[in-house]
C-alpha cells in the first residue's frame, strides 16, 4: 500500500520548529513564517524527499483546505492590487457595461494622474494633515499603552488586575461609529460636559466641531478606544522579564524609578522598536472611519487625511483614476517607509519586523 | 504608600473613563420624558425604568430591520470566515508539504502589498455585488492575521498525536475534525470573536456597497440617526405617545453595543489567559 507508506510518521513531515519564544510582538508572525520558510528551504535537498507524485497523493487534502481562502484572497486582494493600474488611466466608468469593460476601453495616460495630484493643493493639505496627526499621536498616544501596561503589571491582586484589563480592552471592540457617538454625547454641543457647564453657569464650548483642537479630539478618541488593547503586547513582554533582575537591582539599592529605567524599559525595548517600525510604516494611515465620520462636523481643512481624500476623489466624485493614484502613492510610500524603518532597526542591532534571510 | 494611592486613583479614573459613557447611555435610554427634561439632556442618576424607547425601536421599522441584517451578516460571515480560516491554517501548518513555502508567501505577502480603495470598489461592484450583503462578507472574509494565529496554535499541537492517527488511516479532514478542533476550542473562540466583532461593526463597507436602506446594517442606521441627525424612522406605535427622541437615540446605541458587551466576557478570559498573547509572542 503505497498511500499508507507515504503517510507513515517521518515520511517527510518534520515537526515544525516551535522556536524559543523571545519577547517579541505582533510582527513576529511574519518573522516566524520567515523562519519556517528558511527551514523549509534548508530541507529541500535532492534525494531526501519522496517524489512529487507521492507527496501530492499524500498532501492533496491540505491543498484542498487552503484553496478556498487562497481563491478569496486572489479575487478580493490580489486582483484589486493589480487593479491599481487604473491610476495610470483616465478611467471612465461609462466606457463599458461593467468595470472590466470600462477598464479595457479607458485610455492610458501614463503619469497624468500623478502630475495632477502633485499639483493639487487639496492633496497636499490632506498629506500634511495626515503627517502632523501621525506626529502628534506618536508623542501623545504611543507611550500611553506602555505606561498603562506598566501600571497594570504592578497590580498585585490577580482578580483586580483581570477586572481592570477586561474593562480597558472593551472599547477596542466598539465600532468607530459608536466611539464617535459616545464622544458626541459626552463632549458635543448638547453633551454631558456642555450640560454640566451650563448648569454651573459657565459658557460651554463645542469640542466636537472645533477644527483647531481636532487633532486633540481624534487622539483622545484613539486613546479611549485602543490604548487599553495596545497594552496587551507590552504586558506580554513584561511577563517575560526575569523577576530576579528586579530583585538584584533592589539588592543593589535601585529605587522604583531606577528599576523602571534599568530593568523594565530595556526589557520592553524590542517590542517598542518593533511597534515604532510598524507605526512608521503606517505613517500615512491615521484611521479612516474615524475621520470620515467627523469630516462634516469639523470641515475638510482639518479633517481631510489621505484616506478620506482617496474616498472623496476616487469614489464620491467618481474620479477613479485620480483617487487610485492617490491610493497608490500612499501604498508605495508606506512600503518604502517600512523597509527603511526596518533597515534602521537592523542597523541599531534590533530584530525588526522581519530578518533578512 | 503614595505610589499605591496614586496608582489606585489612576486606575479608578481609567475604569471610570470607559464605563461612564456606557452608564450614561444606558440610563438615558431607560429614562422617562420628565427625567430627561429635568436633567436638561443626558441622565446620570437613574430615577425609574421606562422601556418605551425600546418598545418603539423594536416595533418594526428601520432599527429592527437593521438589527436583523447585522445579525444575519455576523452569523453567516463569521461561519464562513472561521471555516475557511481554520481550513487554510491547518492546510498551511505542515512545513515540507507540497507547495507549502510558496503558499505561505502568498498569504503573508498580503501584509506588504494591498489593494487601494478604488480598485477594490471596482472589483466588488464589477462582480455585481452592489447592494448584496455578500459585499459585506466576501472581501474581508479572510484575515491573514487570524490565520497566522491559528496556524501557530496548530503547529504547537504535538506531532505524535497526529502521526498516530495517520497510522490508523485517518485522512487529514478527519484528523482536523476529530483531533485538532477539539484541542483548539479556545483559540477558535477568540478568532471567531474577532471576526464577529468585525462583521457586527461593519460601517464603511456598507456605506460603499449598500445603497438600499432596507439593507442597512445597524452601524449605518446608528450613524444616520445620531451623527447625521436624521430622526429614527419607526413605524408601528400609531397614536401612542412617542418616547423622547433622546431616549430613542440612546436605545439605538444600547442595542448596537449590547451584543459586543454581552459576548465579550465569555471570550475575553481566553485572551487574558494568554491565547493571543502566546500567539503574539511567537
Amino acid at each position: 500500500m503505497s498511500t499508507r507508506e507515504a503517510v507513515r510518521p517521518g515520511g517527510g513531515w518534520e515537526t515544525p520548529d516551535v522556536g524559543p519564544g523571545g519577547a517579541s510582538a505582533a510582527g513576529s508572525d511574519t518573522r516566524r513564517a520567515g523562519r519556517d520558510v528558511r527551514a523549509a528551504r534548508r530541507r529541500r535537498r535532492p534525494g531526501r524527499r519522496p517524489p512529487l507524485r507521492a507527496r501530492l497523493r499524500r498532501d492533496w487534502p491540505l491543498l484542498v483546505m487552503v484553496a478556498p481562502a487562497a481563491a478569496l484572497l486572489l479575487v478580493f486582494h490580489y486582483v484589486p492590487t493589480l487593479g491599481n493600474v487604473v491610476a495610470f488611466q483616465d478611467y471612465n466608468p461609462y466606457a463599458g457595461d461593467s468595470p472590466l469593460q470600462a477598464f479595457l476601453a479607458s485610455p492610458w495616460i501614463g503619469f497624468g494622474n500623478f502630475e495632477a495630484l502633485f499639483s493639487d493643493p487639496a492633496f497636499w493639505d490632506a498629506f500634511w494633515n495626515t503627517l502632523s496627526i501621525t506626529a502628534f499621536q506618536l508623542v501623545f498616544y504611543f507611550p500611553l499603552p506602555i505606561a498603562l501596561a506598566i501600571v497594570l503589571n504592578g497590580i498585585l491582586s490577580a482578580r483586580l488586575r483581570a477586572f481592570v484589563q477586561s474593562v480597558v480592552y472593551l472599547p477596542h471592540f466598539f465600532s468607530w461609529v459608536l466611539v464617535v457617538t459616545f464622544f458626541v454625547q459626552m463632549f458635543g454641543g448638547a453633551g454631558l460636559l456642555a450640560q454640566t457647564l451650563r448648569d454651573a453657569g459657565l459658557q460651554p464650548w463645542d469640542i466636537m466641531s472645533n477644527p483647531d483642537t481636532f487633532v486633540v479630539l481624534v487622539t483622545a478618541e484613539a486613546v479611549w478606544k485602543d490604548a487599553g488593547w495596545g497594552a496587551v503586547v507590552f504586558l506580554a513582554a513584561l511577563s517575560t522579564i526575569d523577576p530576579h533582575l528586579y530583585e538584584a537591582a533592589a539588592v543593589d539599592g535601585a529605587g522604583r524609578w531606577r528599576r523602571l529605567w534599568h530593568v523594565t524599559l530595556p526589557g520592553l525595548r524590542p517590542v517598542i522598536v518593533l511597534l515604532l517600525i510598524l507605526r512608521l510604516g503606517d505613517a500615512l494611515s491615521v484611521g479612516f472611519e474615524q475621520f470620515l465620520l467627523q469630516r462634516d462636523a469639523v470641515g475638510r481643512q482639518a479633517a481631510e487625511v489621505l484616506d478620506t481624500f482617496v474616498y472623496h476623489q476616487g469614489i464620491t466624485t467618481g474620479n477613479y483614476g485620480y483617487g487610485a493614484a492617490a491610493g497608490l502613492f500612499k501604498a508605495v510610500v508606506g512600503l518604502v517607509l517600512i523597509l527603511a524603518a526596518n533597515r534602521i532597526a537592523h542597523a541599531l542591532g534590533e530584530r525588526g519586523v522581519y530578518s533578512r534571510s | 504608600m503614595v505610589g499605591q494611592v496614586a496608582r489606585g486613583g489612576l486606575l479608578t479614573g481609567v475604569v471610570l473613563a470607559v464605563l461612564l459613557p456606557l452608564w450614561v447611555v444606558v440610563v438615558t435610554s431607560l429614562a422617562s420624558r420628565e427625567t430627561i427634561d429635568e436633567a436638561g439632556g443626558l441622565v446620570l442618576v437613574p430615577r425609574e425604568i421606562d422601556v418605551s424607547a425600546y418598545v418603539t425601536i423594536f416595533s418594526g421599522g428601520q432599527v429592527t430591520r437593521a438589527l436583523w441584517i447585522s445579525a444575519l451578516v455576523t452569523t453567516v460571515g463569521t461561519a464562513v470566515s472561521v471555516t475557511l480560516t481554520v481550513l487554510a491554517a491547518y492546510g498551511l501548518s505542515r512545513p515540507g508539504s507540497v507547495a507549502h513555502r510558496g503558499l505561505l508567501l502568498y498569504f503573508l505577502l498580503t501584509f506588504l502589498v494591498y489593494p487601494g480603495m478604488v480598485p477594490s470598489y471596482l472589483v466588488v461592484t464589477g462582480l455585481g455585488l452592489k447592494d448584496s450583503l455578500w459585499a459585506l462578507i466576501l472581501p474581508s472574509a479572510i484575515s491573514v492575521f487570524n490565520l497566522v494565529v491559528l496556524r501557530a496554535f496548530f503547529q504547537n499541537i504535538p506531532g505524535d498525536l497526529l502521526d498516530s492517527a495517520r497510522i490508523d488511516g485517518a485522512g487529514e479532514f478527519r484528523i482536523l475534525a476529530r483531533i485538532v478542533l477539539p484541542l483548539s476550542r479556545a483559540v477558535i473562540a477568540v478568532v471567531a470573536l474577532f471576526y464577529a466583532v468585525g462583521y457586527w461593526n461593519v460601517w464603511f463597507t456598507a456605506l460603499l456597497y449598500i445603497d438600499d436602506n432596507a439593507r442597512f446594517p445597524s452601524q449605518r442606521v446608528l450613524q444616520s440617526f445620531i451623527l447625521a441627525g436624521q430622526s429614527p424612522n419607526t413605524s408601528g406605535l400609531v397614536g401612542a405617545a412617542m418616547p423622547p427622541t433622546l431616549a430613542i437615540k440612546m436605545a439605538v446605541v444600547v442595542v448596537t453595543v449590547a451584543p459586543v458587551v454581552l459576548v465579550y466576557p465569555f471570550v475575553q478570559r481566553h485572551f487574558v489567559k494568554g491565547v493571543i498573547v502566546g500567539a503574539v509572542r511567537g
